[in-house]
């Protein structure tokens, strides 16, 4: 343990500064050790043998030749897994390496170590695996019908959702039928880590992840060992956005080390990357919504089939959220909406920012927009009118009894004057570089779009977060497994800390499964509410432990005593200690920290399944070349419910980089599966923003009303801005082109060829 | 605030240790003559001009390396010249220098289509004589090179010869480049007249060209030349539809041709496309948007010729 | 298989790189032989930008350089650009302005905006974007990127 970075500061942090990333010194200066970066003098390269076909009966695997390579010291199979053959979040359905079947393309079929990547590659093209092909399944609305691909069945999940008065119907319909294509949540730093062999039998996994202790017991699971033994340390995270929080090459790297009892390191590479983790859902939506002529929406009904691919990883409660949240941030008084997600031989699918809704939020917001048109009414006035407050009901039949600022979101966003100009220099024109467009050539467009989604883990889910905090000689010095994605939490706990204890210096522990509870996952933009909620308790025991035992030696009312600025004073006066002073005695507290609890959903989709809701609104404004199918996203303008904010910088870098993937999904991203094959897996035909295709992103609003049972009432901010941005932006298309537009991401020929010829 | 981060020891000793292989002669050339021997010595070597095409395959693991000749610092090949009408360029001139304004005044749609080759670092190290020996359909400077009538002009140890790029490129990523071959620069005339280079991907920048068009005024000679891109395995010259557009141009006084001859220009120059369907972009696509392209910077360039 | 022995001057030191891959990138080479593994290995395709160093005083991607090339040249890494006397403008300002997340395309990022910087030391907004449209984020957003240059521009600017 090594590179300790210090970052010195003038005056201690507080909540709602602009604090500067702990890690950003290193990280700027290129020393921050990244997994990809992990070294140790006798370590091996592992690697992986992919099953190149997306469903195959393996006939035999024969290793031999590959035993041979020189520099060799491991090559192990499906036979080789020590104990659970299979792992996953929430089925353990994905085989640890394929035994007799592979069912997506780039299924792990062996693994081998070696000395050097050049002998990894030649012992990897050296395995011989007879595989008979067989016919994929790749149509997901095929996938109910058809035989089982996986003994646990085609149907991952299925919410049948209905709530209220099912005979209602609405004088004013509209319909439609929208589709998503596969994003990738293509992080910058591939999949990498390395294991080391313990003296006890045991092994220390460094890795890259999102959830340390839920990978700590499915490893240890699959190992055949006892999770005491299974130490897993956070390696710096090259950015996560939901792919990290299933098992990639967690046991294979344990189980190489293990087997050849030396430290092996793996890293993919982008290839093997979007083979390697989960995607987010495609999914396949039909809508009918039903209105008065008043533009109140009186019943919404809906079909959902969501593309799980080949595992189930956490596809059940994507469906939740995309069933839950189908209809939008709005009064919906009745409901029936199916929900399914099914198992293809497509990739397989999962986690990626925003959870189920941002495929459900382009549809309803597409309707939306279709029922505004209906009913000759505008837009933004109808999502006002049927806005969601505190007290209404959720399709679930939950009653939103925390904070839901959504007419203000609304109204801040849409009432925000635009600073967009028309662009002059080709560069900044649909084409951009490639100089296509004119300005005669362009029509501008412009919509509005809103979205919302729950924050924290739902449905019954025992969420916890456990930290703990350490004061001595006037450190703080605090202990969690939250995992650094990116985000910035290593900055809220050090505000936190400092907030609470006023302590100037915080020591933030590594985050590893040694010596700590879980703190759960980094997704569902739960981080700053449960672990930050787990820090800001521990602290504030170990201040009431200190301002006690202050108390009592100086004979003072505790309650007359604050912490501040490092010392200890009394308000009365006459007393004032220096907190290095007082803290000579160690004080320490531990928490687990829990929010509300939940309830599972019942067989109708109904119940309070969820504990809070953030929401959000984006404008954008876009310039298309009708003709050419270009589009430049020229602004998006946003509104954000944030319940406080915590750290402004912060804040707004969440709010601008999850509106950049909103527009990745909106304009270009999308792994193209054919036959169940990638045809793009790689960063030159997968597609992600520039800086040349990326817009400016102006905060309208930070709508800062406190969450009661949240941290200093703060909502989690990460999610909601990859939510109505990417329907925003669609909108902004079709009013640009008067084009329907179904479907995202929206590609020229979309544009050009509207009726399918091409 | 301390930090605390896990990290890896570095031990360089320790990391250079290890691996026992022979040695694998990389040529790095520092004249053309030392280049063409090393070339004639093992006609099989990896030939590395800027090295951004072939290092992504060598990545990958889809091209082995042996023997190396590295071509990135020879002053013969570095380099370009005006003689008369006629620009000569070294084959290792990067495309950062064509971006140069000297260059682009002399070739302004070679600049243009420079500029959206790759990104800055790209454009830093993929040269022209790169792009052209990998020969892909979509390389961003083919079509003005086609358009241009481009000289290549070739070397080995024994001879020196002179391919137009239009022969040079016989198929996808197929060249005439013969075993121990190089190119050693391009030469094009520098026209009198405007000149457009357009190019369709879905991306802003640094993306792949979908469909691109070169289009050059040809004023003393009285010719529009037309270019096209990710349309055709080859080079490809409209000519079909350079026949037609300039026969129809009032070169004397400039006044604008009527709407249906560059209608007619454009649906020719589409018709000259022979694209294919792939995951970036579809046939009918590709034609469709050399169309769009043909008739805007055939409408840009009469725009300029009548301005001017 | 391996090349012959060559010298890279990295950062202004001299290293023998011995028994290199044939097909070995400078990145690699800077990564796992040099003990210098800021440039970071995203794509290996140079379309991220990730592994930007300097040759010469050129932006370029380091995976696509072959590094037996690469001898006699100058090569800068981000490990080069804070010197002893402390971060440079660029690294101070990302620090600052809230560019940095998860930090993997931020040393990449830092080579080829100190590069522009050099060229052009008040670029406009667009300059920004062309100069790092081959570097990307997939966390910001690029939006304090931009505040991050022209932070850097203006103290560059104070303190010259």
């Amino acid at each position: 343990m090594t590179d300790l970075a210090t970052s010195k500061r003038t005056a201690a942090p507080r909540i709602g500064e602009d604090t500067p990333r702990p890690d950003g010194v290193p990280k700027v200066a290129g020393t921050f050790a990244f997994s990809s970066d992990l070294h140790h003098d006798r370590m091996l390269w592992g690697g992986t043998l992919r099953s190149p076909h997306p469903s195959a009966r393996i006939r035999s695997v024969d290793i031999s030749a590959a035993v041979a390579v020189t520099g060799v010291h491991a090559v192990l199979t499906n036979e080789d897994v020590p104990g659970s053959l299979t792992y996953g979040l929430e089925h353990r359905d994905q085989p640890v390496l394929a035994a007799d079947v592979v069912r997506y393309e780039g299924e792990p079929v062996a693994i081998v170590a070696a000395d050097n990547p050049e002998a990894l590659r030649m012992a990897i093209d050296a395995i011989a695996v007879d595989y008979e092909p067989l016919d994929p399944l790749v149509d997901p609305d095929l996938a109910e019908r058809a035989d089982p691909i996986h003994p646990d069945g085609n149907l991952v999940r299925r919410i049948n959702l209905i709530h209220g008065d099912q005979d209602v119907s609405g004088e004013v319909q509209v319909e439609g039928t929208y589709e998503v294509g596969m994003q990738d949540q293509a992080f910058l730093g591939p999949e990498s880590g390395m294991a080391v062999p313990a003296e006890d039998g045991g092994i220390d996994l460094y890795v890259a992840t999102q959830w340390l202790h839920s990978d700590r017991d499915q490893v240890a699971d699959c190992l055949g060992l006892d999770p005491a033994r299974v130490r897993l340390t956070l390696s710096g995270v090259g950015g996560a956005f939901g792919a990290r929080e299933d098992l990639s090459l967690h046991v294979h790297l344990c189980m190489l080390a293990l087997h050849t009892r030396r430290p092996v390191k793996m890293v993919y590479s982008r290839e093997e990357s979007f083979h390697g983790h989960v995607h987010r859902h495609p999914a396949r939506m039909w809508f009918r919504h039903h209105a008065d002529r008043d533009g109140t929406i009186v019943r919404v009904e809906s079909r959902l089939v969501l593309d799980g691919g080949a595992y189930a990883s956490s596809s059940g409660a994507v469906i939740a959220n995309a069933t839950c949240f189908a209809a939008g941030p709005y009064r919906v008084p009745s409901a029936h909406i199916d929900g399914a997600v099914v198992r293809t031989n497509n990739p397989p699918c999962g986690a990626m920012r925003g959870f189920g809704a941002v495929q459900t939020c382009y549809a309803h917001e597409a309707q939306m927009d279709r029922l505004a048109d209906a009913l000759g009414m505008d837009p933004v006035e109808l999502r006002l009118h049927n806005a969601l407050a505190p007290g209404d009901e959720l399709l679930t039949g939950q009653t939103i009894t925390g904070t839901a600022p959504v007419a203000e979101v609304i109204r801040t966003c849409a009432d925000h004057p635009s600073g967009a100009s028309m662009a002059v220099d080709p560069m900044e024109l649909p084409g951009g570089a490639g100089r296509t467009a004119d300005p005669e050539h362009v029509v501008r467009g412009e919509a509005f779009a809103l979205g919302f989604k729950n924050l924290l883990f739902s449905e019954g889910f025992d969420d916890f977060s456990e930290a703990s905090c350490h004061l001595a000689d006037g450190v703080a010095t605090i202990t969690s497994a939250c995992a650094e994605v990116g985000q910035g939490f290593v900055t809220l706990a050090q505000q936190i800390t400092c907030e609470v204890l006023g302590v100037d210096d915080v020591v933030l522990l590594p985050a590893s499964t040694d010596g700590i509870g879980s703190a759960g996952s980094t997704s569902a933009s739960r981080q700053t509410w449960m672990s930050g909620g787990a820090i800001q308790e521990a602290c504030g025991q170990v201040r009431v432990q200190l301002l006690e035992r202050l108390a009592a030696e100086h004979g003072v009312d505790a309650d007359d005593l604050v912490v501040a600025d490092g010392r200890v004073v009394s308000m009365a006066g006459g007393l004032e200690i220096d907190l290095v002073e007082a803290t000579a005695e160690p004080i320490e507290a531990s928490v687990v920290f829990r929010h509300a609890p939940t309830l599972p959903l019942d067989e109708n989709g109904q119940g309070d399944a969820h504990v809070s809701f953030a929401f959000s609104a984006h404008r954008a404004i876009v310039d298309v070349d009708v003709e050419l199918g270009l589009v430049k996203v020229v602004e998006l303008t946003t509104s954000q419910d944030v319940g406080r904010v915590l750290n402004p910088l912060q804040t707004i870098g969440q709010l601008e980089g999850g509106a950049a993937q909103g527009v990745g999904l909106a304009v270009m991203e999308e792994v193209l599966v054919e036959g169940g094959r990638i045809r793009n897996a790689s960063f030159t035909d997968y597609l992600v923003p520039t800086a040349l295709d990326m817009p400016p992103v102006e905060i309208a609003a930070l709508i800062e009303q406190a969450e009661p049972g949240a941290p200093f009432g703060a909502k989690g901010i990460g999610e909601p801005p990859s939510i109505s941005s990417t329907a925003a932006v669609a909108a902004a298309i079709r009013n640009a082109t008067g084009l329907d537009l179904p479907r995202v991401p929206v590609r020229p020929t979309d544009i050009v060829f509207p009726e399918g010829a091409a | 605030m301390t930090y605390s981060h896990v990290s890896p020891t570095y031990d360089v000793d320790k990391m250079l240790n290890g691996r026992q292989h022979g040695g694998v002669p990389v040529t790095i050339a520092t004249s053309l003559e030392d280049a063409c021997a090393a070339l004639a010595a093992e006609p099989g070597s990896l030939v590395l001009a800027g090295g951004t095409d072939l290092m992504v395959e060598v990545n990958r693991g889809s091209r082995s390396v042996e023997d190396v000749v590295a071509l990135n610092r020879i002053p013969e090949l570095a380099g370009w010249h005006l003689t008369g009408d006629e620009l000569r360029l070294g084959a290792g001139v990067t495309f950062a220098e064509i971006c140069d304004p000297e260059i682009a005044a002399l070739v302004p749609a070679l600049a243009q289509a420079a500029r959206t080759v790759g990104s800055p670092q790209i454009r830093n190290a993929a040269t022209i004589g790169g792009n052209i020996a990998t020969a892909s359909p979509a390389g961003d400077s083919i079509p003005v090179l086609a358009a241009l009538d481009a000289v290549l002009e070739l070397r080995s140890a024994e001879a020196s010869r002179e391919v137009p790029v239009t022969e040079f490129i016989t198929g996808v990523k197929a060249t005439c480049l013969m075993p121990g071959e190089l190119i050693e620069a391009v030469r094009v005339p520098v026209l009198d007249g405007p000149q457009e280079f357009c190019k369709v991907g879905p991306r802003n920048a640094m993306v792949i060209s979908v469909a691109s068009l070169a289009l050059l005024v040809d004023r003393s000679a009285r010719r529009i030349r037309v270019g096209l891109g990710s349309v055709s395995p080859m080079p490809l010259r409209a000519t079909q539809a350079e026949d037609h557009v300039s026969g129809h141009l009032d070169w004397d006084n400039g006044v604008p041709p009527r709407l249906e001859v560059v209608r007619e220009f454009a649906e020719l120059v589409a018709s000259s496309a022979s694209p294919i369907d792939d995951h970036r972009g579809s046939a009918a696509y590709r034609r469709h948007a050399v169309r769009v392209l043909a008739q805007r910077s055939l409408t840009r360039v009469l725009n300029r010729v009548s301005s001017s | 298989m391996s090349t012959d022995p060559f010298v890279l001057e990295v950062n202004g030191q001299s290293h023998e790189v011995a028994d290199a891959h044939p097909g070995e990138s400078l990145l690699r080479v800077l990564r796992e032989r040099l003990g210098l593994p800021g440039s970071k290995n995203a794509c290996e395709e140079g379309e991220c930008g990730s592994c930007t160093v300097l040759v010469d005083g050129q932006t370029v991607c380091s995976c696509l350089v072959l590094a037996s090339t690469a001898a006699g040249r100058q090569i800068t890494t981000i490990e080069g650009i804070s010197g002893d006397d402390g971060l440079s403008h660029v690294q101070e300002a990302f620090v600052d302005a809230g560019a940095v997340q998860c930090g993997f395309c931020t040393p990449g990022l830092i080579v080829s905006i100190g590069s522009l910087l050099e060229s052009d030391p008040d670029p406009s907004d667009l300059a920004v974007r062309e100069a790092i449209s081959g570097n990307l984020c997939r966390c910001t957003g690029y939006g304090r990127v931009l505040e991050a240059v022209h932070l850097a521009a203006t103290r560059r600017g104070g303190s010259t």
